[in-house]
């Protein structure tokens, strides 16, 4: 245990190092020491862009990965996440239709409406899943994506339709460069829910063993269900509406830290959660310096080395990421 | 007490279980046994409330199945399933520690580690414990569940065909460690039981269902005999007194009929 707590702290001290190094990127011109020296614009650079960007992609990070984790634990299935469940597509669907009826609404009421579709999509992909033969797991992502794609296809049509098609690139295309203050606080509802989904981890952990063993250990199956939902589907919806869409990181995190720590969630979920953050953190930092002044979008970058790994997994050791 | 009252059971149209009444004394080792369908899975599952009763009533002492919140039961009575697709990727130590969840929700104190110990020693798992149960064979793997089922230390013990996958000396000693728990401590073993002569040896009474209906009931002695045998599998079996045991010489045909 003592050398475990010891690469925790490794892990922690790589993130805050990242993260001081990501306050001090950007296009703009601005330093630390000037900052102390009590320069106003390079302070306000740092408290309205700076920190704010950084912040929010440590919670996003964090809570897709925790998101990751949980939906894979409730649909026992590692190739499960918002963006391969129709949940993704479902909270876009829902944005689009809070644009087009509520244009002058403030971000929560949109943010609230994108999460009652993330939830309708998700209870839909877990009404199919039951349906699905239970010995054929690679079935499962291959129906949420295409459930996805039809979600997807309506939002199009819609956005097409209602001239809102420039509005449906922000959502698909998940991006920091816009986070600035006022923005991105919203992004703390998630910090809290990856803490509940913390505090529920024996239960998640147990109802990854499935229905039978869930029951013999006298657990509240639906409701911890519902409470899994809520926390992968509300999570989904805020990073949609703030962020967009980051693909892999969900599916990615939890399967590198269930082959290193194992699905005892009591363990993984602060793994996930370092995992997801670094990890976000250092595609953001490459993002904005491969091509500086200019930005790479960050779910372009997170795209590019998430199928890599999503290929690996799929193609190496069948064994445990198959079964 | 397990009382089993008029107890009726179909899936898709089929009867798999009629007017199944049975009362089973606490305490000591049930052998449930039978031919393939005889419904004695589907029996346990209805006794552990993992398929809901159709009709008929089951209960433990005074609990009710049907009417007791799920999280008391899950404190008098545990269930090993025999068709056990293990997903989750956990230490042998964890998932034996989850047998524990109904008493701690989640806080283990010394008591709770003790018997997660206990367990994995009972069933010689000790060496194992950090190894993942995807890196185990098919009988280590059996013998963590089963000890996961131990370590929920209910009075009540449901368990169908723990015996699977084990050898011959991991059989013999899982059936003393469920003896020795049936003597010393009051645990009420229910038993699926393939092999006759285990459930001759071990159990102190046996129930043999056969077509969805309670065949017979009554002690090994009255059981294991040729012509009870022959009422319940349909087969002409030799049966041996060695060492005060019926012993059935279910692989051979008699020499009569050869």
């Amino acid at each position: 245990m003592k050398s475990l707590s010891l690469h925790m702290l490794l892990a922690l001290a790589a993130i805050v190092a990242m993260a001081m190094l990501s306050l001090t990127i950007g296009a703009a011109d601005m330093s630390i020491s000037a900052v102390w020296r009590g320069q106003g614009d390079d302070t306000l650079i740092l408290m309205a862009s700076r920190v704010p960007r950084t912040l929010a992609i440590i919670l996003t990070g964090i809570s897709m990965a925790i998101s990751g984790l949980i939906f894979q634990m409730l649909t026992r299935n590692k190739f499960v996440e918002p963006a391969t469940a129709g949940t993704t597509e479902s909270a876009g669907l829902g944005l689009l239709v809070a644009v087009f009826f509520l244009p002058s609404a403030p971000l929560i009421v949109k943010m609230t409406v994108a999460a009652v579709f993330a939830i309708a999509g998700t209870v839909l992909f877990l009404r199919i899943l039951d349906r699905l033969p239970v010995h054929e797991p690679l079935l499962v992502p291959l129906v949420g994506l295409m459930l996805g794609g039809v979600i997807g296809a309506v939002g199009t049509f819609f956005a097409y339709q209602a001239d809102l098609l420039q509005y449906l690139g922000i959502w698909t295309t998940g991006e920091f460069s816009g986070v600035l203050r006022g923005r991105y606080e919203i992004l703390w509802i998630t910090g809290i829910l990856a803490a509940l989904g913390y505090v529920f981890a024996d239960r998640f952990s147990i109802m990854g063993m499935g229905k039978d063993v869930s029951v013999t250990l006298g657990l509240n199956y639906r409701g911890v269900m519902w409470v899994g939902l809520l926390i992968v589907s509300i999570i989904s919806a805020v990073v949609v509406v703030t962020v967009g869409t980051i693909p892999f990181l969900g599916l990615i995190v939890p399967n590198i830290v269930s082959r290193m720590m194992g699905d005892n969630l009591r363990a993984a979920v602060p793994w996930a959660a370092s995992l997801g953050a670094g990890l976000l953190l250092l595609c953001d930092i490459l993002g904005r310096v491969v091509r500086a002044p200019y930005e790479i979008p960050i779910g372009t970058i997170f795209g590019v080395i998430g199928s890599a790994v999503f290929l690996y997994l799929l193609l190496g050791r069948q064994s445990h990421a198959i079964r | 007490m397990i009382r089993i009252n008029g107890v009726s059971h179909q899936i898709a149209g089929m009867p798999i279980l009629s007017d199944v009444t049975l009362t089973l004394p606490k305490g000591g080792i049930t052998a449930l046994i039978g031919p393939n369908g005889a419904g004695k899975s589907t029996l346990l599952s209805l006794m552990a409330r993992l398929t809901r009763i159709q009709s008929g009533s089951i209960s433990f002492d005074d609990a009710n199945v049907a009417e007791t919140p799920t999280q008391e039961l899950a404190k008098r009575l545990s269930i090993l399933r025999q068709d056990n697709v293990l997903t989750a990727r956990l230490t042998v130590q964890d998932l034996v520690g989850f047998g524990r969840y109904p008493h701690h929700k989640g806080r283990p104190g010394p008591n709770d580690v003790k018997l997660v110990n206990d367990a994995l020693e009972a069933m010689a798992l000790t060496p194992l414990r950090t190894r993942f149960l995807d890196e185990l064979s098919g009988g280590q793997r059996q013998r963590a569940l089963v000890a996961m089922v131990l370590a929920q230390d209910t009075d009540y013990v449901l368990l169908d065909e723990p015996l699977n996958n084990l050898d011959m000396r991991h059989a013999r000693q899982m059936m003393i460690r469920l003896q020795t728990a049936a003597r010393t401590q009051g645990k009420s073993f229910v038993v699926v039981i393939h092999d006759i002569n285990f459930a001759a040896a071990y159990a102190d009474r046996i129930v043999a269902l056969k077509d969805g209906r309670v065949l017979a009931t009554g002690t090994p002695a009255e059981i294991v005999t040729p012509a009870m045998l022959k009422d319940i599998f349909d087969l002409d079996i030799v049966v041996q007194q060695i060492a005060g045991h019926p012993f059935a010489l279910h692989q051979i045909a008699p020499p009569s009929t050869q």
